[in-house]
């Protein structure tokens, strides 16, 4: 492990524990824009966080311990995600430690801790919330293993530093697969990171709310802590989604000059992103529940569709 | 140059197998013509890649034809028909989409596997295309199946037309001219005489839901 590698790494986890709250401001403000209204400026998580790391923690007295590791649990699943995705660029220590499998897993810990976390406290809302979190992860979960698949087939790997090599190193050719896949992947990212057709994350209407019901117990530091993971997950979902599809300005060597040139791509990508995204939560509207099933139903389709596709055109073009 | 192409045939070709599944989980009628056209235009891109590949000057033909019928006319004419029957806001309730998917994707399985063995023996540009085709024309089938309503049935033959269109260039590089003009000529008649069609269901039983066909009336 040399220096260069040690380098990037912390490098990537800076910038993405700083990047986050900002992909989330992005966004809020540009859904405010697009609905004419002034919006709270994209640095509002940021005063967020900083007012709630000031406050008292309040605990309920039936809470356990689990209660209270949970928030840093959660926050380190979050941020060991962004750490193993290969952002800035594929030479960094992380990268060997786990690959996509082991990334759903990571994903998959947190949701679990969150569910019983909120369940621990024994209030009716942390349970919905549980429930319906653990039903639209179920659903979730193996699509999105199907569309890191699809990535594999391609790369003959698992591994997300093998796949972006891939990617960036061969000839530009269309894959049809591919296509499939990135649908499959947005729906999959609007259900995970709690987005409008599955979940609204600014209201606290008890009829529609997943993800606030889950934390609707925390206060102070822990609710700082789960909010700042909420936005980085929603900044690994999309560092995941531009080393799938996008993976173009990512650098291969470690060296220094190389992250700063690779810098600038990654936040402008990342920009682009908050702009679709934020599109399609102005255009759609929140579903019912039970039509998430559905929705989610279409985008494990996809990804089979996607992989169905490679094994039958790419078996003979190569 | 051909190797782009070959590529671009084989993206459309997953754009139209994309549509037949939008249509298969779509609820309104109104967009179910929206995604016709829009798997109308995929053909007539299909088409022109085709024709620039093997430089086959009637395919372009073929091309401009199935822009204008299919994209425009049929869409026009279809959308005309929703208006005067005043099911323009009309939702149909299916059975269960999650498990129709699976019937999808298990058709999509079953026609990948049949084409499989053809295509290894076809000399055309692009054999992997045949397999999505056969699924298009499958999976719109079972559109025809599961709707209940007049329209979408009707939509469900026109879709499966338009995959065997595309079947027949990309798999074959086109039919005869004259074969094709008589499709073209074919469903347009038969969009004619299925809207007519619905008026007279309609007129009968005040309602397009094809399973009052099946009541025997005892006057």
């Amino acid at each position: 492990m040399t220096f260069s590698q040690l380098l990037s790494e912390f490098f990537t986890i800076v910038a993405s524990l700083l990047l986050a709250p900002l992909l989330l401001g992005w966004v809020t403000q540009l859904r405010a824009w697009l609905q004419n209204r002034s919006g709270p400026g994209i640095f509002q998580p940021y005063r967020i966080l900083h007012k709630l790391f000031n406050k008292d923690s309040v605990m309920a007295d039936t809470a356990s311990s689990l209660f209270r590791f949970t928030p840093y649990l959660i926050f380190g699943c979050m941020l060991l995600a962004s750490a193993i995705v290969p952002t800035l660029s594929t030479d960094f220590p992380l990268a060997q430690a786990a690959d996509a499998i082991a990334l759903v897993g990571l994903f998959a810990l947190a949701r679990i801790f969150i569910s019983l976390a909120a369940m621990d406290v024994g209030t009716a809302f942390g349970t919905l919330g549980a429930r319906r979190e653990m039903f639209v992860g179920f659903l979730a979960e193996p699509a999105l293993l199907m569309v890191l698949f699809t990535s594999s087939l391609i790369a003959h790997s698992t591994s997300l530093k093998t796949i972006v090599t891939t990617q960036i190193d061969r000839p530009f050719a269309i894959y049809p697969s591919l296509v499939f896949a990135g649908f499959a992947f947005i729906l999959i990212f609007l259900a995970e990171n709690a987005r409008i057709p599955v979940d609204n994350p600014s209201t606290h209407l008890e009829l529609t709310m997943i993800h606030e019901a889950l934390i609707l117990e925390y206060s102070g530091r822990h609710l700082a802590l789960l909010e700042w993971a909420s936005s980085l997950k929603l900044f690994a979902y999309s560092s995941i989604g531009i080393a799938l599809f996008l993976p173009w300005g990512i650098s291969t060597q470690g060296s220094i000059m190389s992250l700063l040139y690779a810098l600038p791509i990654f936040i402008l990508k990342l920009l682009v992103f908050g702009v679709v995204l934020a599109l399609i939560e102005t255009f759609s509207a929140k579903m019912r529940i039970f039509r998430v099933p559905e929705f989610l139903t279409i985008a494990f389709l996809l990804a089979v569709i996607g992989m169905l596709t490679y094994i039958l055109l790419g078996a003979k073009a190569s | 140059m051909t190797d782009l192409s070959i590529q671009l045939i084989n993206l459309f070709a997953s754009f139209l197998l994309l549509l037949a599944f939008a249509m298969l989980a779509q609820r309104r009628v109104v967009n179910l013509v929206q995604i016709y056209a829009m798997q109308g235009l995929t053909v007539v891109a299909a088409t022109s890649v085709v024709a620039y590949v093997t430089h086959q000057n009637q395919l372009y033909y073929s091309a401009a034809m199935t822009l204008v019928l299919k994209v425009f006319l049929i869409p026009w004419i279809l959308r005309r028909l929703i208006k005067r029957l005043d099911i323009r806001w009309d939702v149909e309730t299916l059975i269960n989409i999650p498990s129709m998917m699976l019937i999808g994707i298990v058709l999509v399985i079953f026609s990948f596997n049949l084409a499989l063995p053809i295509a290894s023996l076809s000399t055309s540009i692009s054999p992997g295309t045949l397999g999505i085709a056969l699924a298009c024309v499958l999976l719109s089938f079972m559109m025809m199946i599961t709707r209940s309503k007049a329209l979408p049935q009707v939509i469900g033959f026109l879709s499966m037309e338009n995959a065997l269109v595309f079947a027949a260039t990309s798999a074959t590089s086109g039919m005869p001219m004259v074969v094709e003009l008589g499709i073209a000529l074919d469903v347009l008649v038969g969009v004619f005489i299925l809207g007519v069609f619905m008026f007279q269901i309609r007129e009968q039983f005040e309602s397009l839901d094809i399973s009052h066909l099946e009541n025997l009336k005892e006057e």
